[in-house]
């Protein structure tokens, strides 16, 4: 099965600072791939390349390629409002929109591609928030503030809203990091759930999360990529003595 | 045009229409500098900022008695207006964490924006009726004085908010009394904020009208009475503005530009002296988890 | 000798007492006295309060011949010389506030900020100077010919167009009241957490549709606060106004026709008012002063945080 995203010789700048170093990696389809490493590694400003946000931030720049389904997202002429709808990210702290009921948090971002029809709204905020694991909870008052409910529940409306657009890939940014153990194992649970329709990447400061959930590990430092591969191989058997040093907790 | 496109076009003109609206706003600004300055400059020489206003229209009519009257208006009304809006402002913000302090602040913010004519007829209800001084310049310094303090009352309590509280909590540690670590540790690092508050509220009520119309009224006459009318810039602009004599009207944007160059030094002076002062305390911030910057 | 060290961080001697106590009263005295001086100013317009009782706010006659006078006229005025102001003032200011707060490159974003609030330094009366010679020819020549081309037919534009009308004193307004609006609603903008744009941004939406879904509705309620805060301006302005609407005292739904408003009303009486009429005008001022206070209150209730954004650049109302 081939790569869904691939990145050639990627690196990314914050005005001077080199935050990602010369990063060759293949995202393989249809499967869930972790990122750890210590903080300030660079690894969400690595996902936050794959959907054009790292460039939003004032000053700062990305060079290099990076390939979904073969064609370079950076390549000019390409519009990132496109790049986004096909490839999605839920963020560390949940944010739906507080002046939104859960019903418009869901549909925010389909509205925005023009669909009207109620018909068809009713039916994409039921799906994605089944597929988020959220409709039992919410159903009922669908109109409540997007806020009115727990931060789990908000987190998971997220990745509702997210997948409403139809995205191919979903980034996830150390999306349990806010969230108690019990919220956390039920998106770990969505998430196994998800990965036969979207290729997913999650960045996570949490190894035992990665070793649960991801089929493919990569662990960065520094903003280089040191190694990367089945996440079984890494945490018994890495290649490198950095990797080692982590995953033993020598450091970070 | 396909959606997507259609989208991109809408967020050009959206773009478009913001800076559109920057424009709108300031074209009236340079419009009226440019006015003021293009009439009223050549009104002005020596002769017309020494003379007095007769209010007939001859030759050797001046705007002087207005400058002074003007002059003695704010310097009055500084007199009451900026110590207790600054002791009002020290109230609130070191002693004023109570429903009593709550209530002057809510008010001073109130008061701060309200229709000067108001606070005119405030002050000639006070002064010109019950004191019965009539019209004159202590009933305009005194209106001048309402309109100040909550302005003075307000930058105040900005300007010491923003002292840190490590400061004031080190001076008491070591033992200084509160009411001296008020006054010397508080209120001289507040100090720039203090003076940049107190020289707004000046150039503020330098451009009031309505309150004098009904306080201090006008006089031809080069006084500086207490109790007697007075002249002042803002008036003279207003008993001119659509006389038909040439003269009158050259002498009302004569008194505008003098005025509006007031007010500007002032802000524009203000204004550096803070961005002096920026430049030289701000950390420099090498962290990049700044503000998005929308522009993709 | 054993240093004096006080019992608590915070002992209070007798000096901070006394200092607390001077500062308190000082304080409190400032308040007092408005409180004070709005009972007399009531006590003023007694006279005209017990002649005309509550039929003064309905009555529609401003007579000084006849010695009757009513409000009517003058509240209808301030009304709707505020609602132009509103009108057109509201949406260019939230336009400057998007371009301030979500567009700007970050060198132009201070600079243009201060010379917006300028536009607040300007003094209300040299507005009316400018207003009366600069301002009036455009909207007689330019303006106003439009809108009776366009809506004519109207009772809103009946008439020809003179230029000292409630119209143009309206378009003054709007213009004055930019700097508060603006500024207040680019502060409840800039308060919009910024991972509430990359929810946007992250589901596809451009430049503007993120301005309106995340920071516009985020920040909805400081804007309608600021919008209040305009509306107290515009209400309590008096100078323009009183050198652009034209000083009628009567009732009339053109936009074209000369009006007055409550300011502008003490304003241009001032100066002659005796007796009942001198109490009249008070009252006006009371009734003025009632319809701002409500107006401030609610405004400093909606965006108390943001009362600090309100430009203190001079100019006076």
């Amino acid at each position: 099965m081939e790569d869904k995203i691939v990145t050639q010789g990627l690196n990314a700048y914050f005005g001077d600072v080199h935050a990602i170093k010369g990063v060759d990696i293949g995202i393989p389809k249809n499967a869930i791939t972790a990122i750890i490493g210590p903080s300030g590694c660079g690894k969400s400003t690595l996902i936050r390349c794959m959907n054009r946000m790292h460039e939003v931030v004032r000053g700062a720049r990305v060079e290099g390629k990076v390939m979904l389904d073969g064609k370079d997202i950076y390549a000019p002429g390409t519009d990132a409002v496109m790049v986004r709808t096909k490839v999605g990210m839920v963020f560390q702290k949940p944010n739906p929109f507080p002046t939104m009921s859960i019903y418009d948090n869901a549909v925010a971002g389909l509205r925005l591609t023009g669909v009207k029809d109620w018909k068809v709204l009713d039916s994409t905020v039921e799906k994605s928030l089944k597929l988020a694991a959220l409709w039992d909870e919410v159903k009922h008052n669908l109109d409540a503030s997007g806020v009115s409910i727990s931060g789990g529940q908000q987190q998971r409306l997220c990745i509702a809203r997210a997948l409403a657009v139809e995205p191919e890939v979903l980034l996830l940014d150390e999306p349990c990091s806010a969230l108690d153990p019990i919220a956390t194992a039920k998106i770990e649970d969505l998430l196994f759930d998800l990965k036969d329709r979207y290729t997913i990447v999650i960045v996570t400061h949490n190894m035992q999360q990665a070793a649960r959930v991801a089929d493919h590990t990569a662990f960065m430092y520094m903003g280089e990529l040191i190694e990367f591969g089945v996440t079984k191989r890494i945490f018994e058997n890495p290649e490198k003595e950095l990797t080692e040093k982590y995953i033993t907790g020598r450091f970070g | 045009m396909n959606r997507h496109a259609y989208r991109r076009l809408k967020d050009k003109v959206a773009s478009g229409l913001a800076l559109a609206c920057v424009v709108a706003g300031l074209v009236p600004l340079a419009y009226i500098l440019a006015e003021v300055v293009r009439i009223g400059a050549p009104a002005i020489d020596w002769e017309f900022l020494t003379s007095r206003t007769k209010g007939t229209g001859e030759p050797g009519e001046g705007i002087g008695n207005a400058i002074l009257g003007s002059l003695l208006l704010v310097g009055y009304a500084s007199l009451i207006g900026l110590p207790v809006g600054l002791l009002t402002g020290v109230y609130v913000s070191e002693y004023g964490n109570n429903r009593f302090g709550t209530t002057v602040r809510f008010f001073n913010d109130v008061l701060a924006n309200f229709p000067s004519i108001v606070i005119g007829l405030l002050a000639y209800a006070l002064v010109v009726d019950l004191l019965n001084v009539g019209f004159s310049l202590i009933a305009g310094s005194f209106a001048l004085a309402i309109i100040m303090i909550p302005i003075v009352a307000n930058t105040t309590e900005e300007a010491l908010r923003l002292v840190p509280n490590s400061l004031r909590e080190g001076a008491l540690a070591l033992g200084v009394p509160r009411w001296k670590t008020v006054l010397k540790v508080m209120l001289a690092n507040a100090r720039a904020g203090v003076v940049t508050g107190s020289l707004l509220s000046i150039a503020r009520i330098a451009g009031e009208t309505a309150p004098l119309l009904l306080t201090a009224f006008y006089s031809n006459y080069w006084s500086a009475s207490p109790t007697e009318p007075i002249a002042s810039l803002p008036l003279t602009i207003f008993r001119n503005y659509n006389s038909p004599s040439d003269v009158l009207l050259q002498q009302a944007w004569g008194a505008a530009l003098v005025l509006i160059l007031m007010v500007l030094t002032l802000n524009m002076g203000v204004r550096l002296f803070m961005m002096k002062r920026k430049r030289k305390t701000k950390a420099v911030k090498k962290t990049w988890k700044t503000r998005l910057s929308l522009r993709a | 000798m054993a240093a004096r060290r006080p019992n608590s961080l915070f002992s209070m001697g007798r000096k901070d007492k006394l200092f607390e106590l001077s500062v308190m009263s000082v304080a409190g005295l400032t308040l007092a006295l408005v409180w004070l001086l709005v009972a007399k100013m009531i006590l003023d317009a007694q006279q005209s309060i017990s002649e005309f009782g509550i039929g003064f706010v309905t009555g529609g006659a401003w007579d000084p011949n006849r010695d009757v006078y009513g409000a009517l006229p003058f509240i209808f005025g301030t009304l709707v010389t505020s609602t132009i102001a509103l009108l057109i003032g509201v949406p260019v200011s939230i336009g400057i506030a998007v371009y301030l707060s979500e567009l700007a490159p970050p060198w132009i974003r201070e600079p243009l900020s201060f010379v917006v609030e300028l536009l607040a330094a300007v003094p209300s009366v040299i507005y009316g100077l400018w207003a009366m010679y600069a301002l009036r020819p455009v909207m007689v020549d330019s303006i106003e010919p439009v809108f009776v081309a366009l809506f004519g037919w109207t009772p809103l534009f009946d008439g020809q167009p003179v230029g000292l009308d409630k119209f143009v004193a309206g378009v003054i307004l709007a213009i004055m009241i930019i700097p508060t609006v603006a500024s207040v609603s680019k502060e409840a903008m800039r308060a919009v957490p910024d991972s509430q744009r990359e929810a946007a941004l992250s589901l596809g939406a451009t430049r503007s549709e993120t301005t309106r879904m995340a920071v516009l509705s985020y920040a909805r309620s400081g804007i309608f606060g600021a919008s209040i805060l305009g509306l107290g301006r515009a209400v309590g302005e008096t100078m323009a106004v009183t050198m652009t609407v034209g000083n009628a005292n009567l009732i009339s739904w053109s936009l074209l026709d000369p009006g007055q408003t409550m300011a502008s009303l003490i304003a241009n009486n001032w100066g002659e008012a005796q007796g009942l009429q001198l109490s009249a005008l008070i009252e006006i001022g009371v009734v003025l002063f009632i319809v701002a206070l409500i107006v401030n209150v609610l405004a400093r209730l909606v965006i108390g945080r943001f009362m600090k954004a309100v430009p203190t650049t001079g100019g006076g109302i």
